[in-house]
């Protein structure tokens, strides 16, 4: 079975964004650029379920500008086999299109899973994944969390990042457990007061949450082997997916309003005071 | 054209034609307003999120005929259902899908019905909660139909306008929708506060109705099935929904700690909140992380111990009306949002609030 993972190159986590001054958008030159949070823990975890000898093949496909080749080469770097390149230039991409390509992807390649990261940081939709399932006709599991409690999970944190090979020997530390023979897959989902087990038959998709795992870093070695591996470009043309035109317009990005200075009290009691008082709250 | 499409829709929906007569004399709705509010229930009641979409439905246009879907099975939905025929006067009808194959709310089944319901509905706008229900299902239905669904949407300017924050809301994206009905959206249910309306009022209740399921497609569902729902038991309020809320961070240095914060929250009737610093390291269950990637709060008052105020925690709490941040570090940037800032020992100070706090019932 090959997976796929789709991944997002997208302005780093940790940069404080600045709004354009046209309010056209947010600035993007000469700012560091990662590949979205959520993804790096999509692909790790179709890392480990490869690793477990579940999977035999992971590739890495990505959509958007030239620059997207970065974001694919950290992925081979982590591990990935191969990876694919949908060249869409500068045109502003919105899900429904990038679910289009994901779709066409899909059906040229034929993978059992598609793994997404259940949101980008940048425009925090939160829907790919969900609609190319729906196009697909595809099962969903998203927002896919871990299997163990927390506890456990605080504790080996750093020698799962250290001994990742050693630690996927178990399958049940595979957050998505997988069933071969009976080619289904079992997702724990993080929902609103809890978590909701669901049982997929394969194909299916999965959209991870933050918790799924903690991804590896690439070593040096594994930096250079990636160099080698073959990233293959293809235009929306070639897949016969329109992107050019959208029912989305973005009218304005502006700042959020600005929060009203605070004030540093200097007691519990000026605190109470000030809460009863003045902010009326207590 | 708009008269066409109040034809057409009049056509389609033979239960509404009295609504359609009035608006139809309203010469300055360009534009017949129809919205499907995609409802969650629980215990014979319909959950509070939903009723803010009404909220929101009604910000696109006062004279929306919404109509309320609710599915499941058994006497709980009929019960939920009839609650919410009563619940406000502009809730025009309400349908009910009563099925087995929907007693929980799967993405695969809940796509499939609101496809079937939209293409006899006809609705200009399908709006679900902004929760984890509606980010599941609605996209799911929205790629059905062929459009492009909007998240988190907390602010609607006219019918077609939505804002909706980016970046872990360090930005607001104004997005104009220019494609064909349904327009869909998520909304987040606290920039939508729920209408109250005042008991002696009286109106009739808006008729319950069962969707026609003997078209309904079946060929996506049963591919997934539902195993068990692990909940966290809580006596508190609702994260999600609380008038207070405290929230402690990585400094509180141990679950036994979280304690005392537990202590402080049943003295200010407050829900417990937490950053992902003290999730992870198993302070808390992951459900009461706060922040991009968590729940979306807006309390009246919001404490924050022991938490520095990364921009993904902001990102969940900064639309809180009060926020009261203590800290040792005179330079955590938690202290630039907080309306009152309190730079001390969180361990000197929840004792004292503890002592010094009137009791709330």
């Amino acid at each position: 079975m090959k997976i796929m993972v789709a991944v997002k190159r997208v302005i780093d986590y940790a940069v404080k964004i600045r709004v354009k001054s046209d309010k056209t958008g947010v600035e993007t030159s000469n700012i560091k650029m990662s590949m979205n949070p959520f993804c790096e823990i999509g692909l790790e975890e179709a890392l480990r379920i490869k690793e477990a000898g579940l999977a035999s093949e992971v590739i890495a496909v990505s959509m958007g500008s030239g620059q997207c080749v970065d974001t694919l080469r950290t992925g081979l770097a982590m591990g990935a086999d191969r990876a694919i390149h949908v060249d869409t230039k500068d045109v502003m991409l919105y899900p429904l299109s990038v679910a289009k390509l994901l779709k066409k992807l899909v059906d040229l390649e034929k993978p059992g899973l598609l793994i997404l990261g259940k949101q980008a940081i940048d425009d925090d939709c939160n829907q790919t994944g969900q609609m190319v399932a729906g196009l697909l006709k595809w099962p969903q599991g998203t927002f896919a969390s871990k299997k163990k409690d927390t506890s456990f999970f605080g504790k080996d944190r750093e020698w799962l990042r250290f001994n990742v090979r050693s630690s996927v020997e178990d399958p049940y530390l595979l957050m998505v457990v997988l069933d071969k023979e009976k080619q289904v897959v079992t997702v724990d989902r993080e929902v609103d007061g809890g978590l909701e087990t669901l049982c997929l038959d394969l194909p299916a998709v999965i959209t991870t949450d933050l918790r799924l795992n903690q991804p590896r870093y690439a070593t040096l070695p594994n930096i250079m082997k990636a160099k080698s591996k073959v990233i293959k470009k293809v235009t929306p043309e070639e897949l016969g997916v329109e992107i050019n035109k959208s029912d989305l317009e973005i009218v304005q990005v502006t700042e959020p309003p600005k929060r009203k200075a605070g004030v540093i009290v200097s007691s519990v009691d000026e605190l109470i005071d000030k809460l009863k008082n003045e902010a009326n709250v207590i | 054209m708009s008269s066409v499409m109040i034809l057409k829709s009049l056509k389609k929906k033979p239960l509404q034609t009295t609504f359609i007569s009035q608006s139809y004399t309203i010469k300055s709705v360009s534009r017949y307003v129809s919205t499907l509010i995609l409802g969650e229930h629980e215990g014979g009641h319909v959950k509070q999120s939903s009723y803010s979409a009404i909220t929101a439905a009604r910000s696109i246009s006062e004279q929306n005929s919404i109509s309320l879907l609710l599915a499941g099975s058994g006497p709980s939905i009929h019960k939920a259902a009839s609650h919410a025929a009563s619940f406000h006067p502009s809730i025009s009808q309400v349908l009910v899908a009563d099925t087995d194959k929907l007693s929980h709310p799967l993405a695969e089944a809940w796509a499939e019905l609101v496809h079937l319901v939209q293409k006899k509905g006809g609705y200009s706008h399908i709006i679900a909660p902004s929760n984890s229900f509606g980010k599941n299902v609605l996209p799911r239905a929205a790629a059905l139909l062929d459009v492009s669904p909007i998240t988190d949407v907390n602010d609607i300017s006219g019918s077609q306008v939505y804002v909706r924050p980016i970046y872990a809301g360090n930005a607001l994206c104004t997005v104009r929708y220019t494609g064909a009905d349904p327009c869909m959206l998520t909304i987040r249910p606290t920039s939508f506060p729920v209408l109250h309306i005042s008991s002696d009022s009286k109106w009739d209740a808006a008729p319950v109705s069962q969707v026609d399921l003997s078209t309904y497609s079946e060929d996506t569902l049963g591919k997934s099935r539902y195993l068990k729902h692990t909940s966290q038991d809580t006596e508190r309020p609702d994260l999600g929904s609380a008038r207070v809320v405290v929230t402690g961070g990585r400094a509180l240095k141990s679950a036994e700690n979280f304690r005392l914060l537990e202590k402080l929250a049943e003295k200010l009737g407050a829900a417990v909140g937490a950053t992902r610093a003290a999730v992870d390291a198993g302070f808390v269950p992951n459900e009461l992380q706060v922040g991009q990637t968590g729940k979306i709060v807006a309390p009246e008052l919001y404490m924050a111990f022991g938490v520095s105020g990364a921009i993904q925690h902001l990102a969940g709490m900064r639309d809180s009306k009060v926020i009261v941040a203590v800290n040792k570090d005179a330079d955590s940037p938690i202290f630039q949002v907080a309306d009152y800032g309190l730079v001390a020992d969180l361990f000197d100070v929840i004792p004292q609030l503890l002592e010094k706090l009137p009791q709330k019932k």
